[in-house]
This record gives C-alpha cells, structure tokens and sequence, in this order.
C-alpha cells in the first residue's frame, strides 16, 4: 500500500491538472462563443477598451522607452566586439517589434490588467454580484467575461504598436546622443531593414497575449474562492498564469513565424 | 405554485439539503428560518438554478425550474431577489443598480423612462432622488440594503426571494424594511420567500412558516399556529433556547 502511495498521488495530481485545463479550455471556448452571440454589451466593452488600452498606455509605453534605450546600448556593446557597431539601428527595430514590444508590453499588461480584473470579477463573486447578475437575467460570461476578451484582442495590440514606436525611439535617443548615430543614419537603417512582416507578427501575438491576459484575470475571478484569501489567491493564479502562458505562446508562434 | 420535492444537495461529504419538500403557494409569503449554515440560501440558490440539486424536483407553476437553456431567461423573469449583502453593482450608480433589468434584454426601456422608474422605486423603498447618481460605496448598509430592494422589485416580479433582508440593520430600520416587504408582497400581489433569523421579521412578514433543520423541512405551518405547535426543534429556536435538540456546536 505504501508503495503505491506516491503513484496514487501522482495519478490524483496528474488528473486534477488535466482537468483544471480542460475547464480552463472549456471556459475559453464558452467565452469565446459569447464574443459572436447575441446580446452584446457595447457599452462594457467600452468600458474594458478603455480600462484594458488606454489605460495601460503609460506602463507600456515608459517599459518600452526604457527597454529600446537599454537594447541600443547592449547591441552596440555586443556589436564593437566585431565592428558592427551599424546595426544597432536595425536591430533595435527588429528586437523590438518581434520580441520585446509584444512580450514586455504583454507582460507589463498582464500585471496591470488581469490582476485587475481577476480581483474585480473575484470580488464581484464573493459578494453574490455575479449570482445578482444572473437573477437579472444577464448571462456573467456575456456581460464580464465576452466583453473584455474581446476589449483585450484588440487593445493589446494597439499598445504593441505603440510600444514598438517609443521603443525604437528608445534606441534612437540613445543611438544619436551617446552612441554617436546620425539623425539621418539611423532612421535610415532602422527602415532599411524592418520588414512588415515583423511587424505584423508583432501585433499577433499582442492579440494572442491580449486574450490570455482577459482569459485568465475572467477565468480565476469567476472561479474564486470565498474571502479576502480566496481573491488574494485568484488574483496571483492570474498573474502568474497569463505570464507563464504569455511566454510559452511566444515562443510558440515565433516557432511558426520564424523557424522556417 | 413553487414546490420543491425531495431535493438534496451535498457539497463534499457535508450533506446540506437531504431531501427538503415544500410548496409555497401563490401569493404567499413564505418565511423559512432555521440555524445558520442549515442551508436555507442554498434552498433559494437550487430553485433560481444558481446552485444544481443533487436529486429532487423543483416546479414553478407546475413547469420545471428552468436551470438551463433557451427558457432560462423568461424563467428568470419571473424573479426578482434582494441579496443577503445588498450585492449591488459597484461600478454603476444607485439608479443604474435599480434599473439594471430595464435597461437590457425584453424588458428594455428608453433610457429616461428607465431611470423614472428607477427613482419611482426609490421612493417606494423610502429613498429620495439625492441618492439616485451616488455609487453604491457611498451608502450606508440600510442604504444598501433598501437600493437591493428597489432593485429585486423594478420589474414588478411575480415572485420575490428575500435573502436575511434585516441582518445588520438596527431595529428601526429592520422595522422599516419589514413594513416595506409586507406592503410590496401585498400590494403587487407576489410570492415571496425570505429567508430569515429574525424572529420579529418572521411576524411581521409571513403567511406561512417553514422550518429547515437537519437539511430537511421540520414543520411548516401558517404563522399563527407557529407559536402554539409543540414542536421541540420550533420552539426551540423561536424561543432561542441553548437546550433542546437543536445542537448547538455546528
């Protein structure tokens, strides 16, 4: 009997994992067909652009200044080891739209935004909000959970795109005032070299980012546990999940993007 | 006619409802007591379908409670319910919270004919249009309380479900509330079950009683006979007495 302890535990383990991602899955399919299914709230998806995009436009934007200037330096430092100091400017663009923009911005979301939200529908939840809703007969996953899915798959790439921008003029400020670059120079070589695909995948994965971002924050709100713990612990489960799955879905589509 | 035939519901191995018959007939005002934790809210949740029975059948009007489905929402038309903490919607002011049913779906209203009736029922609840554009945070809890109530009865359900309507008010304003129940049931003519410990509440509200203990219905009866049924488990509990069998390390 004792033998077998462990491979018992590890068999309850095992299938309370799967079953914890088939509800997840189950959960984002569920949410997924609201988004396209009548009736639909404009004015909370309003509400959620706002709170999810322009809203988060200040941390992204200082993350990606910072980040473009610190990326200059280090690809020039990199680069003197071989005399190619030259392609600091390209460089820069191309990490910062096909990485960085997108990762950094989506994490820099992730803490803001499903934080937010999970504490928000956790304790809407615990406060009999979400049962109230129900009585009123308003269905929760079209009025929390549709809404900001839908809010963060289009805001989050908006904030990519801006990311980008103030990134490359991260490396550009850098670029033209310590590293010696010409204005002209180096606006000419990040154009040069950035190509619109790079910048398209960028803005796809913030869309991929966006929607795990929301899925996560509804999905650990609506399943929150009772109390202030019970919120507290959903809001962690939140953040900690869409970053850790921010990353794997990044490496993911760079698979598909770039491998080839 | 909501009648609930041996439902049951479990949450782990803690059995709450083990087989509950009831029927509450229209127009009534039903008063369910019992001690805390006995699984009176669990009862309201199963007929709404916000909690799913284990076993049993539960009927509105003869029809099943529609838990599911394309009826859910004409079903959940029918109801209106004050929330034992008020549940107010944080994000919208007092006046959006009361008119939150007319403002979407069926019943939907243009938006100024919404918020007139939105301050009607106010007004109803004892609560003047100074508080229409406040946010519910900004209420005291009989505040709250009374917004919840205005909200439970916007549409001017058929039936109403009152979830410990006075628990954390002070006596007068219990009174108030309870005077403000007891003229709506009568006047709209609804059915109503309410969900309470207090014993003064229980008088001033109910037609009938209902006793829930052991996750089964103890006694029930019209409240005139409540006092005088020798009952222990009854007597026990609206006399408040330690002893009797009603145990009192849950």
């Amino acid at each position: 009997m004792s033998l077998l302890s462990p491979l018992a535990r590890l068999g309850r383990a095992t299938l309370g994992a799967l079953a914890a991602t088939g509800r997840f899955a189950a959960f984002a399919a569920s949410g997924v067909s609201h988004i396209v299914r009548p009736p639909f709230y404009p004015r909370e998806f309003l509400s959620a652009l706002m709170q999810i995009g322009w809203f988060s436009l200040p941390v992204v934007g200082m993350t990606a200044l910072f980040t473009g200037a610190a990326l200059a330096l280090q690809i020039y430092a990199g680069g003197q080891r071989f005399s190619a100091e030259s392609v600091v400017p390209s460089i820069t663009a191309i990490g910062m739209v096909r990485e960085l923009g997108p990762v950094l911005g989506g994490l820099m979301v992730a803490a803001r935004v499903a934080s937010s939200i999970a504490a928000e529908v956790g304790t809407m939840k615990v406060t009999e909000q979400i049962d109230a809703l129900t009585t009123l007969s308003t269905n929760p996953l079209k009025f929390l959970v549709a809404p900001r899915l839908l809010a963060a798959t289009l805001a989050v790439p908006v904030l990519v795109a801006v990311g980008d921008s103030i990134g490359i003029f991260g490396g550009y400020l850098v670029g033209t005032t310590r590293l010696g670059f010409s204005p002209m120079t180096y606006l000419a070589n990040t154009r040069a070299y950035l190509e619109p695909f790079d910048i398209v995948s960028g803005l796809i994965k913030g869309a991929a980012f966006g929607f795990l971002i929301a899925l996560c924050g509804t999905y650990f709100g609506m399943a929150s546990g009772r109390g202030a713990q019970g919120v507290g612990r959903a809001t962690k489960s939140a953040v900690v999940t869409a970053s850790v799955l921010i990353l794997a879905a990044n490496y993911l589509l760079t698979e598909m993007f770039f491998s080839g | 006619m909501i009648e609930l035939s041996d439902v049951k519901k479990s949450f782990g191995a803690k059995t709450v409802l083990n087989g509950v018959d009831l029927k509450v007939p229209r127009g009534t005002s039903m008063v369910i007591i019992g001690g805390s934790g006995t699984g009176k809210s669990v009862l309201l949740k199963c007929i709404l379908g916000l909690v799913t029975p284990d076993a049993g059948q539960i009927t509105v009007d003869g029809a099943p409670a529609a838990t599911s489905g394309p009826g859910r929402e004409a079903f959940l038309d029918r109801f209106g319910m004050l929330f034992q903490g008020g549940a107010l919607f944080d994000s919208l002011p007092v006046w959006q919270n009361v008119a939150f049913r007319l403002q979407r779906g069926p019943r939907k209203l243009p938006k100024d004919e919404a918020r007139a009736r939105a301050l009607d029922k106010l007004r109803r609840v004892g609560l003047d249009k100074s508080v229409a554009d406040l946010f519910p945070a900004e209420l005291s809890g009989g505040m709250q309380k009374r917004v919840g109530l205005a909200r439970a009865i916007a549409a001017e359900p058929e039936i109403i479900f009152f979830d410990e309507p006075t628990t954390g008010l002070d006596p007068i304003m219990a009174g108030v509330i309870n005077d403000l129940i007891r003229e709506i049931v009568t006047e709209m003519g609804a059915t109503a079950m309410t969900i309470t410990h207090d014993m003064t509440s229980v008088r001033a509200i109910a037609d009938r009683v209902a006793m829930l203990e052991g996750g089964v219905i103890r006694w029930t009866g019209p409240i005139a006979e409540m006092d005088r049924t020798p009952d222990p488990y009854v007597q026990q509990f609206i006399h408040g007495r330690a002893e009797g069998p009603i145990a009192t390390v849950r």
